[in-house]
């Protein structure tokens, strides 16, 4: 179970193709899954990209922000992963709205291609706008492409498409007069917060898939709680999915931060094991 | 040489010999020692045997315990195990935390003047269960033919184990559906090494596995199958739902999502399943308190507040609404408690958690009460007492204040019938309101113990049984599980 049968790394995203058949077949757009890579890890929360039920795969793009990635990110095809349970959350709301905004960054790049697909296939016309650093950051473009009327680039340097993040794509595209119905956003915090707000003086509805510090994913510990609209909600049971607009984002950057410094100790003793591993090698 | 009961009354309670308390509260070793076998049959040699057998009345599942206990005293300590284990799958984890002085030996004929003089029925359910594993003298029972008829279980904690031993020793198929990526649910997430070591959990499972119960981990019933597809796709017969209580409660003031500020369960999955305790070697984090308030009364409450004190922290403080004797944890817990200096602040209740700047919690206020008027559980009411607040420092604030129910399977189940709390409204032997499910432990009565979840297990079993074999007799064959034969590995 769970065998890494593809991987490749497009600068510190890696893609992981695995195979969960049950996984496949029950999850829907917007849905995520928890991974453990081997016994001792923590529990990830990652959104699936892509699936593939006849092949009983499914598809994940892994940001390498610390220990417990890093050494999902160590392992080879042909390896298995220890645990993957899911698919977890609410999937996301699909009907037709018209025209549909999806907004991605970093591992959003491949999250938002589910949603966008579905959004597709129920008779949206779909608008997918993407950020990264630099042109070559990109990824999963061609089957975002298929699914998207439009596929617009956001990058710092300006490399591709303008330069800015998607934010301002949007802004754009707002100030032009272009109507939109609904959005979707996934990606780093401070990516859904500004893209709630450039959508907020137009009352666009904005759906933002948060990414809360999870422990189990099933309602049961409340490590993911975030406020929205003034109500405590669980990120794994009642989202990840919530109003942009209603986001009590400077708690969540608070909560998030939680255990950065406990983060350094796990990091500091793998690089000690690192080191002693590759001592132990040289001397054999 | 037979113990007449004078002489029998004349011998004093064995305690069990512990970790001393500067010792044990900073390691997560298990607290008692154990029993050695001269001890257990001293301890044995105490029961009257007494003809109307009150314990057994008291034990939730009847096990029988003047038998096991006169076994014991003969040094028959695998046939003691046993005697216990026809009525009781578990008595290495029930010895541990049942509440003995509310059942079993609340009512003993021995500790009718004194409680503590009952006969310590639980210490002894634990050394021969003990002594049986720890001498591998574990026997497996024989399992009957197949029946044809598959039944699954959801959530291998107490009840689901429970159901699943009592039904493949039927002749069932058994398959469990755990959502985590270990056995044993509230065992092994909640209820800390130094009260239930792992090890003991991790040998009940394997048993039922080498009796062919299958286990299926990571595998959340509700998002991976819906109940209808355990039916219709999969081809159960009757499906159990045992997934335990659920979603953590939170006070309704100020700072309660502040950094630092956990509810138990997330405090407790962190450490035990997580085992954090051990980080970093293992990668979950865990944020380390200096000063720990813990939020409730009962047993998670009191794990919570001793596991913080194995980590390090200075000083932990309990924080209770109500008065000690009304505490609903365990008397041998607040006792360890107390005796590793966790510190109790008894009627008060708190209104408000402080933070700094950077939102991490930095103090509390609370209000004192007093004890008014009886409620309906006929326990004095806590009443405020007006302008008595008063203020403490503390980084960590452990919220064990009760559960709501996890609607991750009614919500996909519409058709379930919940009570106005979201629980699964089930008859008293577990039958859900839909054909062929059934229900129990915490998802149908709130947070609960093991061995009223274990009980519910076994009343289910019981009904799960009486009626397939109905369902059997009126079409001469299975409904559908015959179909799937053959092609399942």
């Amino acid at each position: 179970m769970y065998e890494i049968i593809e991987k490749s790394e497009i600068f510190n995203v890696h893609k992981m193709v695995i195979t969960a058949p049950e996984i496949a077949h029950s999850i829907r757009a917007g849905q995520f899954v928890i991974v453990m890579g081997n016994e001792y890890s923590e529990r990830i929360p990652l959104t699936v990209s892509d699936w593939n039920t006849d092949a009983g795969t499914i598809t994940l793009y892994i940001l390498e922000v610390g220990i417990s990635t890093l050494e999902l990110a160590r392992m080879k095809i042909g390896d298995s992963i220890y645990a993957v349970t899911g698919p977890l959350g609410v999937p996301s709301e699909i009907k037709n709205y018209g025209t549909v905004v999806l907004g991605g960054g970093c591992y959003g790049i491949g999250g938002i291609y589910p949603i966008a697909k579905a959004c597709k296939e129920a008779g949206n016309k779909v608008i997918s706008i993407i950020e990264a650093r630099y042109s070559a950051m990109f990824y999963h473009e061609k089957e975002l492409h298929a699914v998207s009327d439009q596929v617009l680039y956001a990058t710092s340097d300006g490399s591709k498409g303008i330069r800015g993040k998607v934010e301002d794509v949007i802004r754009e595209m707002l100030e032009k007069g272009v109507k939109i119905d609904h959005t979707f956003f996934m990606g780093c915090t401070q990516m859904l917060e500004r893209c709630s707000e450039a959508t907020r003086p137009y009352a666009i509805p904005t759906k933002v898939a948060l990414n809360s510090i999870m422990l189990d994913g099933t309602g049961m510990c409340g490590a993911c709680r975030v406020s929205v609209g003034g109500q405590t909600k669980f990120t794994c049971v009642d989202g990840p999915e919530f109003d942009g607009h209603k986001v009590d984002w400077k708690e969540l950057y608070t909560r998030k931060s939680a255990y950065v410094e406990r983060e350094t100790v796990a990091y500091q003793s793998y690089s000690h094991e690192c080191m002693a591993e590759t001592r132990l090698q040289q001397e054999l | 040489m037979e113990l007449t009961a004078k002489e029998r009354m004349a011998i004093e309670r064995h305690g069990m010999a512990e970790q001393p308390p500067d010792l044990r509260n900073r390691n997560f070793k298990e607290v008692p020692y154990g029993y050695t076998p001269e001890e257990a049959v001293a301890e044995a040699q105490r029961c009257l045997n007494c003809k109307n057998k009150p314990c057994v009345s008291g034990c939730p599942v009847e096990v029988p315990i003047p038998e096991f206990i006169a076994l014991i005293a003969e040094k028959k300590f695998a046939e003691a195990a046993r005697v216990i284990k026809t009525k009781n799958v578990l008595p290495a984890v029930c010895g541990r935390v049942c509440p003995q002085e509310a059942q079993c030996e609340g009512v003993c004929v021995r500790g009718k003047k004194d409680i503590t003089q009952a006969v310590a029925i639980g210490n002894l359910e634990r050394f021969v269960a003990d002594y049986e594993r720890e001498n591998n003298l574990m026997e497996l029972p024989e399992i009957p033919k197949k029946n044809g008829f598959k039944v699954a279980v959801i959530g291998s904690g107490p009840s689901g184990l429970t159901v699943a031993g009592d039904l493949i020793k039927l002749g069932y198929e058994v398959t469990i559906y755990e959502a985590f990526h270990r056995g044993g649910g509230v065992l092994v997430y909640g209820i800390p090494e130094f009260r239930l070591p792992k090890k003991i959990v991790e040998t009940e499972i394997k048993a039922l596995e080498d009796l062919g119960v299958k286990i299926y981990y990571n595998s959340v019933i509700g998002r991976l199958h819906k109940i209808n597809d355990l039916f219709t796709i999969m081809g159960f017969n009757a499906v159990y739902i045992g997934v335990g209580a659920g979603l953590p409660i939170f006070l309704d003031i100020p700072g309660m999502n502040l950094n630092g500020v956990f509810s138990a369960n997330e405090y407790l999955t962190r450490s035990n399943l997580m085992k954090s305790y051990l980080f970093p070697k293992y990668r979950t984090p865990m944020i380390i308190g200096k000063e720990v308030a813990v939020l409730g009364g009962g047993n998670v409450a009191m794990d919570s507040a001793r596991t913080a004190m194995r980590l390090g922290a200075e000083k932990v403080t309990i924080v209770y609404r109500r008065a000690r004797e009304q505490m609903p944890a365990r008397a041998a817990e607040a006792h360890h408690a107390e005796e590793e200096k966790i510190e109790f602040k008894l009627l008060s209740n708190p209104v408000e958690i402080y933070g700094n700047e950077e939102g991490w919690a930095t103090g509390m206020k609370c209000q004192r009460y007093e004890l008014g008027e009886p409620d309906e559980s006929g326990r004095q009411r806590p009443v405020p007492i007006e302008n008595s607040f008063f203020e403490f420092d503390c980084d960590q604030v452990l919220v064990s204040i009760g559960g709501q129910a996890n609607p991750l399977i009614t919500s996909t189940t519409p058709d379930m019938k919940v009570n106005k709390w979201g629980y699964i409204e089930t008859d008293d032997w577990g039958r859900t309101n839909r054909e062929f499910v059934y229900a129990g432990g915490d998802i149908v009565t709130g947070a609960a113990t093991v061995i009223s979840a274990m009980g519910a297990g076994r009343r289910a079993a019981k009904a799960i049984h009486e009626d397939l074999m109905k369902e059997s007799d009126e079409t001469l064959r299975p409904p559908a599980g015959e179909v799937e034969d053959g092609d399942e590995e």
